[in-house]
């Protein structure tokens, strides 16, 4: 299958805007400026282009909920907040080509009528801020971006807005507070973001990979772009794989293609001597597979089928010699890191599961723990939170315990009681290895 | 990679933090970007961190006052984010990313290497202020893990072996 996502990794010079206007870079927008906005949507929701951040909404129907008749500004966020364990896709399209980033953020900010559009990168990659930084200095200098682009009537400003290191800010709320200068508190929706978001204004969060497909779907027509895949699920993916594989790294593939074609195809298979035992299809955050569920497509439908999520893609791959409670136990340090304390049950409950399942490794397990675990992942999602970092945290757990009972009963069959010496106590946060702490 | 080493100015000389000509140029840079002057608080805050080093309380009331925010609502913004130091840093901080591939790929092993090496407990300081351990959550670098973030540097793909050259150079050089 030929690139079209990466078709700039392993070019010379790939970054500059010479070398993309030579591929036919910046054409897309040029052909957009000479279509209506109303027709730059229709366009997208006939190629049946799906948010590739995580939730899989189709992106078309997200700009159309913008209020057309509304008459202040309205802006258009690239969420570049990239922090779901095993993901690393959007770095990698911006470090090799920064251009189709931006050209898909002009498309998009001209759909939905904006001359604003913001870039919320996260605070760690310093790097690629500075590599989009130079990409709009070079596009403002050539007439892409600024007043009256390409003598259209059309102005676009798109300005870098470094994050400063938590995990919820990809969350596009809690993403739009920030930007407004506030801590990263997820909002009550609705309203939505696309009636009232950032600075109060109609508002669209759209992932770095989802707007990066934009200049192809122009270029060369829905048709072309809803012809690769599967119905519903079209397009190329970018499928970034970590863990036990022989060759990890980001893949571009067809979406729906197996678990199995791309553990075993581009990324070489599980490493020697072992055996897959676990995978996590789209990030830490979706429920764990079965080695025996490889064989489910890698596409947002057949991913939710399989009573999982394909999420950002982000596959990590966990072979035979790998613990699933201590597996477990390292996401819930993860998310009981970034729950943001806002609502109850997700900050209280990923301490809990945190504490309980590192006494369950630390070899003091208790034969109520997976029950205990079921229950605080069942208070801290379907609803019962703000945002969905309750469900992010609760669906591997409670998934660990139900697809890997037998892991469990073995650390709880060897553990030693503990007399108890007191009653439990809130966790205590004083001693989290952290900044400024 | 020559990662720059950070230089925290002493607690004393930022007590009574005012911005010169450089930095209210920068501001007011920032403050074209945005309709309202709070959302620049965050980009503030970077260009404070980059200058001073980290963000001692004189360094937080000052932003408070130029940006009309109380003290206690930017400390509020600067402590919810990881990256802001409240507390000096060392001069390289070391940020050994703890999540599940780079757990599973001798990320844990190298992060016990660092606590030998350097005698230290992740969240401490050595004692010559040279180096900081800092067990991070998912750097977003899954498929080149392990991963250690070095100051504004990303080293990946590492080994105890690379690790221990690159703990030599900037200890050379600090």
């Amino acid at each position: 299958m030929e690139s079209v996502l990466l078709r700039a990794r392993g070019v010379p010079n790939s970054r500059s805007i010479d070398t993309y206007l030579a591929a036919g870079g910046w054409s897309g927008f040029a052909k957009a400026l000479s279509m209506t906005p109303d027709a730059v949507v229709q366009e997208t929701i006939e190629s049946e282009l799906r948010g590739r951040g995580g939730a899989g909404f189709p992106t078309g129907r997200k700009w159309s909920f913008v209020p057309k008749d509304h008459p202040g500004p309205r802006y258009l966020i690239c969420n570049a907040d990239e922090s779901e364990p095993g993901t690393f896709k959007d770095r990698e399209i911006i470090e090799h080509d920064p251009h189709m980033v931006l050209e898909g953020i002009a498309i998009a900010s001209y759909a939905i009528r904006s001359n604003t559009a913001y870039i919320y990168i996260r605070g760690e990659f310093v790097r690629w801020a500075a590599l989009l930084e130079d990409a709009i200095g070079e596009a403002h200098r050539q007439g892409w971006l600024g007043r009256n682009v390409k003598g259209s009537g059309y102005d676009l400003d798109i300005w870098v807005h470094r994050g400063a290191g938590a995990y919820i800010c990809g969350e596009e709320t809690a993403l739009i507070e920030s930007i407004e200068g506030k801590r990263g508190f997820p909002r009550l929706k609705p309203p939505f973001p696309a009636v009232v978001g950032v600075f109060g204004k109609p508002t669209v969060v759209n992932n770095v990979e989802t707007l990066a497909c934009l200049p192809h779907i122009l270029t060369k027509g829905a048709k072309w772009f809803a012809s690769i895949g599967r119905p519903k699920n079209t397009g190329t993916k970018l499928y970034c794989v970590s863990g036990h594989v022989k060759r990890p790294g980001v893949y571009e593939l067809p979406m729906g293609v197996t678990f199995r074609e791309i553990i075993e195809g581009p990324c070489g298979g599980i490493r020697e001597g072992h055996t897959l035992k676990a995978f996590f299809p789209g990030g830490s955050s979706a429920p764990v597979m079965r080695a025996s569920e490889v064989d489910v497509r890698a596409d947002f439908d057949a991913c939710a089928e399989a009573g999982t999520m394909l999420g950002s893609g982000g596959v990590i791959v966990l072979d035979d010699s790998v613990d699933m409670v201590e597996t477990a136990a390292n996401l819930a340090h993860f998310y009981a890191h970034e729950s943001c304390g806002q609502c109850t049950p997700c900050r209280e409950g990923s301490d809990w599961a945190r504490d309980i399942l590192d006494r369950i490794v630390a070899g003091h397990g208790r034969p109520a723990d997976p029950e205990t675990l079921l229950r605080i992942c069942r208070f801290a999602s379907q609803g019962m939170t703000i945002c969905p970092l309750g469900d992010a945290f609760s669906l591997p757990i409670s998934s660990i315990v139900k697809k890997f009972p037998e892991e469990f009963e073995r650390h709880i069959r060897a553990a030693s009681t503990v007399p108890q010496k007191k009653l439990p106590v809130l966790p205590w946060a004083g001693s989290r290895p952290g900044f400024g702490s | 990679m020559s990662t720059k080493p950070i230089l925290s100015v002493p607690t004393e000389q930022l007590e009574n933090t005012t911005f010169d000509a450089t930095m209210e140029e920068r501001i007011l840079e920032l403050l074209k970007r945005y309709p309202t002057t709070r959302a620049t608080l965050i980009p503030v805050l970077w260009l404070c961190q980059e200058r001073y080093g980290w963000l001692a309380p004189g360094v937080i009331r000052a932003v408070a006052d130029r940006l009309g925010e109380s003290p206690a609502y930017v400390e509020g913004v600067a402590t919810f984010y990881t990256m802001f130091y409240t507390k000096p840093p060392a001069k390289f901080v070391l940020q050994a990313c703890e999540t599940l591939s780079c757990a599973v790929c001798g990320g844990k092993e190298l992060l016990h290497h660092l606590e030998s090496r350097l005698g230290i407990k992740p969240g401490e300081k050595t004692p010559d202020g040279v180096f900081q351990l800092v067990g991070v959550q998912c750097l977003g670098a899954c498929g080149t893990a392990p991963v250690v973030q070095i100051n504004d540097d990303y080293y990946e793909n590492l080994t105890i072996e690379r690790l221990d050259a690159v703990l030599d150079d900037l200890k050379g050089r600090s």
